[in-house]
């Protein structure tokens, strides 16, 4: 509320600076004299130097005040209040600030809680003052330099470009902040796992059942993490979708880029991609409610026993949604294939087909396998539709007919509900998903390398 | 193929082949390579023909089974509302109104409909007739005209979800009755209302308004929708304004060098980073360590909006790129800053393809489910949520969490959540696509 409060009165600063240092400069311009720069820009230049210390103290001020609240509750509670552990004591915590934010609580008649209540709202309406006082400080000091410098000579243009300069850069560096934040978080978790589950063991062991045992009398509760039938579950989906993907894809596309009419093409294209557009929790429960039972039902006519979240239900629902990964990227490809090599064929007798068959597929290889690549590496990360259509439990196995689970089911199932970020049964979720990212990250960087040295070949 | 000679002088037949051997050979080969490249075309066509029967079974199976949930069966009542059962002490005040048995009152009309049921168990299945919502239906209509008490009153009220499979005609009424989910005494009281016209079907004002509920007749997707709302605002303010100024430096002012290519890579594999890894992420970061709230469409959105970034930040480049150098020749010729050039000139040009970008990357973001799991939006919500900081879910989520309830009713209501999440996508790859074309320029 008060931060809604703040940012409210610093962009009301803002516009209000804006015009002042527009209207001084306009001010001195009417006396005659030439300046460096346009008004506006002497007016961008005072709320810059009004508002943005303002809202960098708001950010750390929005970090650090929590902290210290808390740290004053704590001292204020009796000695034998503050001698909890942290669990209770954050429970405490909760309670006393649920307490003053007129919420319920457990236990509203416990003395302590209301009196330190009643203290932490005397706290936050002062820190709250304190905030607006510090952020109208801040901004006066930032106007009365300002004020100062609204001269003739002083390059207002230059310094608002380059603070919009550094905004730019700083934006452009969130997509390295957010791998390194990936690729930090996976880790820290993983390497907490890694220490009380053997690497190897999770690479290669061949059981796996994440359940751990609540209290220590607990009977076969003792956890087992070899992840291999999760990855084989994984690799067995996986292949049923390509299976599907791969050769509908690949004739889609080569239909679109050399028998159909630019007319047809341009209506047949689009069709496919919104295949790419559903969402996978839409495939997910068509796989569940129609083609799972479909053949299942199809099974048992043909006395094949097919468990109802079969890898086959769901690989090839899966594969289905792939097919526009597959068929947009080979179709670019082919049709990047140049003219010369269609018709040099062409010249010397060969049908459209010999010709597809004989140069252009063989021409476009690498640019297809790469199409395939980043297909499989969706098909591998694709996680609704096999959550809801697959497997839970880990199942060692190549039979298509029988329920598996993959990679992804896994991490669902794990980190959904409650979850204590202490036992390996949750920490192997991250485990899982740094496998994931691994594995899908090498797949990209390969098909994109593959994808564009094919079009340096034709450039 | 003509008759004109192909291999020359007849002297020239070689490996002792007359001359219409060899063309009779010809012939035989290219039926042969005729059909072959006839055979090959089916292929194709049937590919496609696949791939987009595919796509019409799963439309239509989904718009067969969600379509009729746009009316839910209710039942009419003759309800008794005596003076003594909502008065203390012969005084109606607001508190003894609130107090009232109304599932007493529904059980005592059902009753006075039935009068020959009297065996404690046959009872319990005549009040299954009914929701369990129909009391605070009752109750509502009470508090809202306390006139009403002391009189008899006819009122609809919704059935159950049983009653409504039966009448959209779901349930076999001749399977055996142990293997359905309505026995034969409900069937044999429907059959009555139905004589009596006191069954119906009305518009279903409870899925479009309400939200999530276990009973479900009176589960409905405007709570989730509301969320989707709320995450896809937040995800809208933190990803337009980075994407377009991510793109502005990396198309009209980075340098070419090693950092500019790390991020240019980044940005690529980004996009290809599996959602759930997304969802990993916010829950090891945005909840553990920087303590967003669990289940909020605030830390919903900041995930969805890393995961979107780079696709609004590659339409973005793609949209600056096609704006022709000239402009910015033009403009920096007159005398304008570098990014003058850009935000007076270069930006507005491009604005049109990097909104046609994002209009299509939150289309992505409101169809993704994986990464909200991690974080906690699949919860069982009620209430409607009334701001980003509320718990919420989202419609991909809530149509994830009543595909797994086992009750034949969710099935209807999850198809009906797929269209509603498949028109908002629709509505919004379809502006997208007005957008471009309203605003293509040919340069």
């Amino acid at each position: 509320m008060i931060y809604t409060i703040a940012l409210a009165a610093l962009a009301a600063i803002w516009f209000a600076s804006w015009k002042m240092g527009q209207g001084q400069a306009r001010g001195i311009i009417a006396g005659g004299q030439r300046m460096h720069s346009l008004p506006s820009h002497y007016g961008a230049y005072t709320a810059i130097l009004a508002v943005v210390p303002a809202v960098l103290a708001l950010l750390i001020w929005s970090i650090f005040q929590p902290l210290i609240i808390d740290g004053m509750i704590v001292s204020s509670l009796p000695p034998e209040r503050q001698a909890l552990d942290d669990l209770f004591l954050n429970a405490l915590i909760n309670d006393i600030r649920n307490m003053a934010a007129g919420n319920p609580v457990r236990d509203a008649s416990d003395p302590v809680i209301i009196a330190a209540a009643a203290e932490l709202s005397g706290w936050q309406t002062t820190a709250n003052f304190m905030l607006l006082a510090l952020l109208g400080g801040l901004a006066v000091i930032g106007l009365f330099i300002s004020r100062g410098q609204v001269v003739p000579e002083m390059r207002a243009r230059n310094r608002v470009e380059r603070f919009v300069m550094v905004l730019l850069i700083l934006s452009s560096t969130i997509a390295v902040i957010t791998t390194v934040g990936i690729v930090m978080s996976l880790l820290y978790e993983s390497i907490e796992f890694f220490r009380r589950v053997p690497f190897y063991e999770f690479l290669f062991g061949l059981h796996w059942s994440p359940q751990t045992a609540l209290r220590a009398d607990q009977v076969g509760g003792s956890g087992s993490f070899g992840a291999i039938p999760i990855f084989m579950g994984t690799l067995l989906i996986s292949t049923i979708a390509l299976c599907i993907a791969a050769p509908v894809g690949l004739f889609s596309a080569i239909y679109m880029a050399e028998f159909s009419s630019p007319r047809a093409r341009s209506i047949i294209k689009p069709l496919l991609e919104i295949l790419a557009g559903v969402p996978t929790v839409v495939y997910g429960f068509f796989a569940a409610l129609l083609v799972a039972p479909l053949l299942r039902d199809g099974g048992a006519q043909l006395g094949i026993g097919i468990d109802s979240e079969s890898a086959l239900a769901a690989g090839l629902v899966m594969g289905v949604m792939i097919i526009p990964f597959v068929s947009s990227l080979s179709d670019d490809v082919i049709t990047a294939v140049p003219r010369s090599l269609r018709e040099g064929s062409y010249g010397l007798g060969a049908t459209r087909a010999e010709t597809i068959r004989l140069v252009i597929v063989p021409a476009a290889l690498p640019g297809i396998v790469g199409a395939l690549l980043l297909a499989a590496s969706r098909a591998i990360g694709e996680t609704m539709i096999v959550v809801m259509a697959a497997g839970l439990t880990a199942n060692l196995t190549a039979n298509p007919f029988e329920a598996v689970t993959t990679v992804t089911v896994q991490i669902v199932t794990l980190l959904t509900g409650d979850q204590e970020f202490d036992t390996a049964k949750t920490l192997s979720a991250f485990a899982l998903g740094l496998l994931l990212f691994v594995v899908t990250l090498a797949l990209n960087v390969m098909a994109l390398r593959i994808v564009r040295k094919y079009r340096e070949k034709y450039d | 193929m003509t008759d004109a000679p192909m291999n020359g002088q007849p002297g020239e037949v070689r490996r002792g082949l007359s001359r219409t051997d060899t063309m009779e050979t010809v012939r035989k080969g290219l039926r042969r390579r005729y059909a072959a490249e006839r055979r090959f075309k089916w292929y194709g066509r049937i590919a496609i023909a696949i791939a987009l029967g595919f796509l019409v079974v799963l439309v239509g199976s989904i718009l067969f089974r969600g379509a009729s949930v746009i009316t839910q069966t209710h039942i009419l009542l003759s309800v008794e509302l005596p003076m003594d059962a909502f008065s203390v002490d012969g005084e109606v005040t607001d508190e003894s109104l609130q107090r009232a048995d109304f599932g007493g009152i529904v059980k005592q009309a059902l009753r006075d409909r039935f009068p020959d049921v009297s065996k404690r168990r046959d009872r319990r299945t005549l009040y299954q007739l009914i929701s369990t919502g129909a009391t605070y239906e009752l109750r509502d209509h009470v508090v809202a005209d306390p006139s009403l008490i002391g009189q008899t009153i006819d009122i609809w009220l919704t059935a159950s979800d049983d009653i409504d499979m039966l009448d959209k005609g779901y349930i076999d009424r001749n399977v055996d009755s142990t293997g359905r989910r309505v026995s034969d005494q409900q069937i044999a009281w429907y059959d009555a209302l139905i004589a009596d016209g006191r069954l119906e079907r009305h518009f279903n004002t409870t899925f479009f308004t309400s939200g999530d509920s276990r009973e479900p007749e009176q589960a409905g997707i405007w709570g989730a929708a509301l969320g989707s709302f709320y995450t896809l605002m937040v995800t809208l303010l933190l990803a337009f304004p980075l994407g377009v100024t991510t793109a502005v430096y990396l198309e009209e002012f980075a340098p070419k060098n090693k950092w500019t290519d790390l991020i240019e890579v980044n940005i690529n594999n980004l996009a290809a980073v599996p959602s759930i890894i997304f969802g990993l992420l916010g829950l090891a970061v945005f909840l553990n360590v920087i303590g967003l709230p669990r289940s909020a469409p605030l830390a919903g959105g900041v995930v969805l909006a890393l995961m979107t970034l780079p696709t609004i930040i590659i339409a973005g480049r793609a949209a600056l790129k096609a704006v022709p150098p000239s402009i910015r020749e033009a403009a920096l010729g007159v005398g304008a800053s570098r990014l003058q050039t850009v935000t007076h000139h270069v930006l507005p040009l491009a604005m049109p393809g990097m909104l046609t970008g994002s209009i299509i990357g939150m289309a992505q973001a409101l169809g993704e489910t994986a990464p909200l799991l991690m974080i906690g939006m699949v919860a069982f919500i009620v209430d409607l949520p009334g701001g980003p900081l509320d718990p919420a879910t989202v419609l991909p989520v809530q149509v994830y969490i009543w595909a797994d309830s086992p009750e034949r009713a969710f099935v209807e209501r999850t198809s009906a959540g797929i269209i509603v999440l498949l028109l908002f996508l629709v509505v919004m790859n379809l502006s997208a696509v007005m957008l471009r074309k309203r605003f293509e320029r040919r340069w």
